[in-house]
């Protein structure tokens, strides 16, 4: 929640009126957020290293029910590289273990986000774009591209395609839990309109690395914005929830 | 004063980097943590937490999907013993079985002792599931078999039983594709008893309309639909039922759960 308490800040710029425009600092992201927000950072990691192990079983993707060496793959990989995985062994039965503990994690740290951010309204005031933020779409690739970042008031709040990104990986999160659950032969008694919706269970494991290497396309994008943006006044926000809101341009 | 030369020097910093390199595995790649045993067992409640949740959402009768002929896998990959081999076997083998024995025990009123063919005598069930390994890949195969429910209740079992154990003739000496640790050893498994009364676990004698064949675990083996293919004990023998496995081989309930596989296979 981008809560602005600027009143601070004002008080202060008066008093330093006369050396320097001074800078607002504004109360940019509440508590949970920040705490949801790291917790998720290293449920992603861990998932993502552990997930990469257990491909590593058997790195063959197939679309539909069924799929072994003896049907023709959708995607074919190599096994990945030990400096990537969780453990840094291959190892079915620990990946599984690092796995299937952070997959709880997981839903239970989005479920806590979630809940709290549709309370405080978090989820409709921050992220959700409006028809304004639409338009501003082709402006906001252009900003984006030459690296411009928005100063002043623009720079309290979510850029369009922060917003979007943001949701897109809330969205990611959810086809993650799904398509993991799907895989499970036990989840599948329950809810095998599920594993026919997603065109099988092999269709289900395919889209779980589809939509974790998307994630992990966002999470390469975003720390590079947030190098970009200041990197020290970005991570700072996200950990005291403090953030430095860069002079307006000339 | 020591000098250092430019080979020392480098050799030291390779050194370093090796041990950062490793201290990054140790740390970053949770290989410490991994190793460690009070480490595991917060990791294993969350087997728990599954296995809570997928018995409240499925209840005892949930089946799992069953599918046409036509979707039945042209091959269907057989995993961990292809052949279990030597003399006894083999000669099973060469008399077709006439003379393999499953034996009914433990926790029993009534222990049983059934031929191949007293078994095939019995009523059975028929149905195309899909096969789903711990490895991440799938085979759909047609499966002919005894009720396991069936079988239990005329061997009636006593109140105090809570698990099935399958013994096998197998000798398993692990599977590289999985990794980890590996170890020879003889090849069993074990299931809930609400499982094993399922009407879809079978003790299988035949897959797609033939007897089963070598690879497929010939001439009797476990289905049990809603597991993971390391429950789907092959080349049975005996059928336990027991309060707990702890007292047998590794005390894990299984081959591969005494090789830290989670004994619940539903995920």
């Amino acid at each position: 929640m981008l809560i602005q308490r600027t009143a601070g800040a004002l008080a202060a710029r008066r008093r330093s009126a006369c050396v320097e425009p001074a800078r607002d600092v504004i109360y940019r992201h509440a508590w949970p957020v920040r705490v949801t927000h790291w917790i998720n950072a290293l449920t992603l990691f861990i998932l993502v290293g552990s997930g990469l192990n257990i491909l590593n079983a058997h790195p063959r993707l197939y679309w539909g029910q069924k799929g072994s060496d003896f049907d023709h793959p959708f995607i074919t990989l190599h096994a990945w590289p030990d400096w990537l995985t969780v453990p840094s062994y291959t190892d079915l039965a620990d990946a599984r273990h690092w796995h299937f503990f952070f997959a709880w994690v997981l839903v239970a740290n989005a479920a806590v986000y979630l809940l709290w951010s549709f309370a405080s309204r978090h989820i409709q005031r921050d992220l959700w774009p409006t028809r304004a933020d639409l338009r501003a779409i082709p402006r906001s690739i252009r900003d984006h591209l030459a690296l411009r970042h928005p100063t002043g008031e623009a720079a309290k709040r979510y850029n369009v395609l922060q917003r979007l990104a943001y949701l897109g990986l809330l969205t990611l999160v959810f086809g993650m839990v799904v398509t993991g659950l799907a895989m499970s032969p036990g989840l599948d008694a329950f809810a095998p309109w599920l594993v026919s919706a997603l065109g099988g269970r092999q269709s289900a494991r395919t889209l779980h690395f589809l939509f974790a290497s998307s994630i992990v396309l966002f999470i390469a994008v975003h720390l590079t914005e947030v190098v970009l943006a200041g990197a020290i006044n970005e991570v700072r926000s996200m950990i005291t929830g403090r953030y430095t809101v860069p002079r307006e341009r000339p | 004063m020591t000098i250092i030369t430019r080979r020392q020097a480098l050799i030291g910093g390779l050194a370093g980097g090796g041990l950062l390199l490793s201290g990054c595995s140790k740390i970053l790649q949770a290989d410490a943590l991994t190793e460690s045993a009070s480490f595991q067992r917060v990791l294993a409640a969350a087997q728990a937490w599954t296995r809570s949740t997928q018995r409240l959402l499925l209840g005892r009768g949930a089946m799992a999907q069953e599918f046409g002929p036509s979707d039945i896998s042209s091959h269907f990959k057989a995993n961990g013993t292809y052949n279990p081999g030597g003399e006894w076997y083999d000669r099973q083998v060469a008399e077709r079985f006439a003379n393999w024995q499953l034996q009914i025990d433990g926790l029993v009123a009534h222990p049983l002792t059934l031929s191949v063919a007293e078994l095939r005598r019995l009523p059975s069930r028929s149905q195309i599931t899909r096969h789903d390994c711990v490895e991440g890949w799938s085979a759909i195969g047609g499966w002919t078999g005894v009720p396991l429910a069936l079988l239990l209740h005329a061997a009636d079992v006593r109140p105090s039983a809570r698990f099935v154990v399958l013994h096998c003739a197998d000798n398993l000496d692990g599977e590289p594709s999985k990794g980890g640790e590996q170890r020879p050893g003889q090849y069993y498994e074990s299931i809930a008893l609400e499982d094993a009364m399922h009407p879809q676990t079978l003790i299988a004698y035949a897959m797609n309309g033939k007897p089963l064949d070598v690879p497929h675990g010939a001439p009797l083996r476990l289905r049990v639909a809603r597991q993971l293919g390391y429950k789907q004990a092959k080349y049975i023998r005996r059928i336990q039922l027991v309060n707990s496995f702890r007292a047998i081989a590794g005390g894990h309930g299984g081959y591969w759960e005494d090789l830290g596989y989670d004994w619940y296979a539903g995920i």
